[in-house]
């Protein structure tokens, strides 16, 4: 079942490689950056169709950023062709390019209110005084900001300072909005609200997001599709469901999510099986030594450790075949077990993911 | 000692009395004890047949400042070549501040900073004299301008605007590079991403940003140029300036009391400047 949602997207892009360009928001090919002797990005092949809410996920130094940079116009590439809506734009600056981004640290222009912040881009485009107010407004009351419009934006909170940018970049409609990190300054709460509010505000505004996160709940939360960056090149491309439940590699198991990964010796030890593969927390059940359930695999061993998470317990669970075993025990479990409990783990063999 | 420390880290004011008076102190003598001294100066007269200071207080220095034309022609020339260094001071500044600030590899910076610095080393005289010699009859800027019709402006104000602007353009470059190196490389490049060509950017982003570090430097090569007397008296020919005045009346004149007025008009002319900047809002980010 995993296996064949893995060639989903796959096909879905290739069938729109072999089309007219339209429906396609963003294309890169072969696209490389080096900066000295660092290949920050190596080789980027990737398609982003129009509309869509597509993230790009990896730790810092993966190179996501990078490839956001080259989509506008920040860096320029050492190799590689950028096209956008169709058109080469490959060489030209930021300012030709129909695309906006919400910065990190937002880059609002400190000597100007909010207002004029949100009318910039109208500004600098020539749009008449009224015309541009009138918009920014309508802009600011996108993001629900109407009342702070004459404000500086050192005036600000960090949330309000992050719609404002929002607002500014949506003001002058384009057809692909980049998200740099956008939430990883605010703290929890504001970040889940915020969440919520970009994806309603994508729906309704039907462009395409690009967002940039280290950060893989933000990634699966969001997201239509997910390409998951190492060392400058996409290690896997999918569905946050595809990306979750079907990672192709140990580096995508381990770094989206949790997962118990059983190499070579250890998935012939415990499982009895070649190849490498991986298995999620959440689809291990723990019952007592002596009982077992039908039609799973099974392996007995001791209870380690159990940590309280608040939905549920980390139970860690030492196999008496050597391998150690992070299981997800839900709070609705009947009957939790303790440190030192002899213990039996079971999981479905369709739950074990083959690991490249 | 103990019984010290422990008095001092529980009561604030006896920290910054012990911490302050020095300083403080220092300051009220050398700024406010001396303004004192100069403006009561300029209220004394000289007795014209014995050459003596008399100390009764008269306004008659501040008078003859006010309403002679000599005067308001040498305070007029002395403001506009003050003006004239500054423009082209700010105007050479900023392209270097920002190719430093904002282009330049960390390497590069580091060299131009250098460079930007070592003409400090040299003494004020030699340069001076340097350009005096730059702009002799015959001298280098001859050399080089005579090809192509031109020649070197010779001595006079022209002269102590180019010295000028020279000496002190290190002072207004160093502020202003400091200012572009905070202005955050995003707020640059967001402008760019929102459709704003590079001038563009330059003239709504970077420039208002800049202001207060501009205007930092132009306090320099304004006031510097305002008090000088020294290159005028090299290159500037047969022109007064403030400080000239100030300097024959000190010397051969024998005027004190007259100097110290003269004297208080560049003080009164920097105020006014300060006052002026400070309501534009621009200090507020120094």
């Amino acid at each position: 079942m995993s296996e064949s949602i893995c060639f989903g997207p796959m096909t879905q892009a290739t069938s729109v490689e072999a089309g007219p360009t339209t429906g396609t928001a963003i294309r890169l090919q072969g696209l490389t950056k080096h900066f000295g002797d660092v290949r920050a990005v190596d080789g980027v092949d990737l398609e982003i169709a129009d509309g869509e809410f597509f993230s790009m996920l990896g730790p810092s130094g993966s190179g996501k950023t990078t490839v956001l940079r080259l989509i506008a116009g920040f860096e320029q590439p050492t190799d590689g062709v950028i096209t956008l809506a169709g058109a080469d734009v490959t060489g030209t600056a930021p300012f030709e390019r129909d695309v906006n981004t919400v910065f990190q640290d937002y880059a609002l222009f400190p000597h100007m209110n909010v207002l004029e912040n949100v009318a910039y881009g109208l500004r600098v485009r020539g749009v008449g005084k009224a015309e541009r107010l009138e918009r920014a407004r309508e802009a600011l009351g996108t993001v629900r900001l109407q009342h702070v419009s004459d404000r500086k934006p050192t005036q600000l909170s960090g949330g309000q300072r992050q719609r404002v940018a929002l607002a500014r970049a949506i003001v002058v409609r384009p057809k692909v909005l980049l998200l740099d990190e956008p939430l990883g300054a605010l703290d929890l709460k504001l970040r889940e609200q915020m969440q919520v509010e970009l994806k309603q505000l994508q729906r309704e505004l039907g462009i395409t997001f690009v967002f940039v996160t280290h950060d893989q709940e933000e990634a699966l939360t969001l997201s239509d599709r997910v390409a998951v960056f190492n060392d400058g090149r996409i290690v896997q491309l999918g569905t946050p469901r595809e990306i979750y439940e079907a990672p192709q590699t140990e580096y995508v198991a381990t770094f989206v999510g949790t997962s118990n990964v059983f190499g070579p010796d250890e998935a012939r030890a415990v499982l009895g099986r070649e190849g490498r593969f991986a298995l999620r927390p959440e689809k291990i059940s723990l019952f007592s030594a002596g009982e077992s359930a039908a039609g799973s695999i099974s392996a007995r061993g001791v209870v380690a450790e159990t940590i309280y998470l608040g939905t549920g317990r980390r139970v860690v669970v030492d196999l008496e075949a050597g391998q150690r075993l992070v299981v997800l025990e839900p709070s609705t479990a009947v009957a939790p077990v303790g440190r030192g409990d002899s213990v039996v783990a079971a999981w479905r063999p369709d739950d074990l993911v083959p690991l490249a | 000692m103990r019984r010290i420390g422990s008095f001092l880290s529980t009561h604030a004011w006896a920290r910054l009395t012990l911490l302050l008076t020095a300083p403080l102190a220092w300051l009220v003598l050398v700024y406010v004890v001396a303004l004192a001294a100069l403006l009561l100066t300029a209220l004394w007269s000289v007795d014209s047949f014995t050459g003596e200071i008399s100390k009764s207080l008269t306004f008659a220095n501040i008078k003859e400042i006010a309403t002679e034309s000599l005067y308001r022609t040498v305070t007029l020339r002395t403001i506009g070549v003050a003006l004239m260094v500054t423009v082209i001071d700010v105007v050479i500044a900023l392209p270097i501040a920002f190719y430093m600030g904002k282009v330049a590899s960390p390497r590069a910076r580091r060299l131009l900073v250098v460079a930007v610095l070592t003409p400090l080393w040299a003494s004020y005289l030699v340069k001076a004299f340097a350009w005096r010699s730059l702009l002799s009859e015959g001298g280098l800027v001859d050399w080089v301008l005579n090809p192509f019709g031109g020649g070197s402006p010779g001595y006079g104000l022209t002269a102590v605007v180019l010295t000028q602007a020279y000496i002190w353009l290190p002072y207004v470059i160093l502020p202003i590079f400091a200012g572009m190196e905070r202005v955050p490389d995003s707020l640059v490049e967001a402008a760019g991403d929102l459709g704003a060509s590079t001038s563009t950017t330059l003239r709504t982003v970077v420039l208002p940003l800049l202001l207060p570090s501009v205007i930092a430097g132009s306090i320099f090569s304004f006031s510097l140029t305002l008090g000088d007397y020294i290159s005028v008296n090299i290159v500037g020919g047969a022109n007064q300036m403030l400080g000239n005045l100030v300097f024959t009346n000190v010397g051969a004149a024998n005027n004190l009391p007259l100097a110290a007025a003269i004297a208080l008009v560049p003080i009164i002319i920097m105020l006014g400047y300060l006052a002026a900047v400070r309501r534009t809002g621009a200090l507020d980010n120094l």
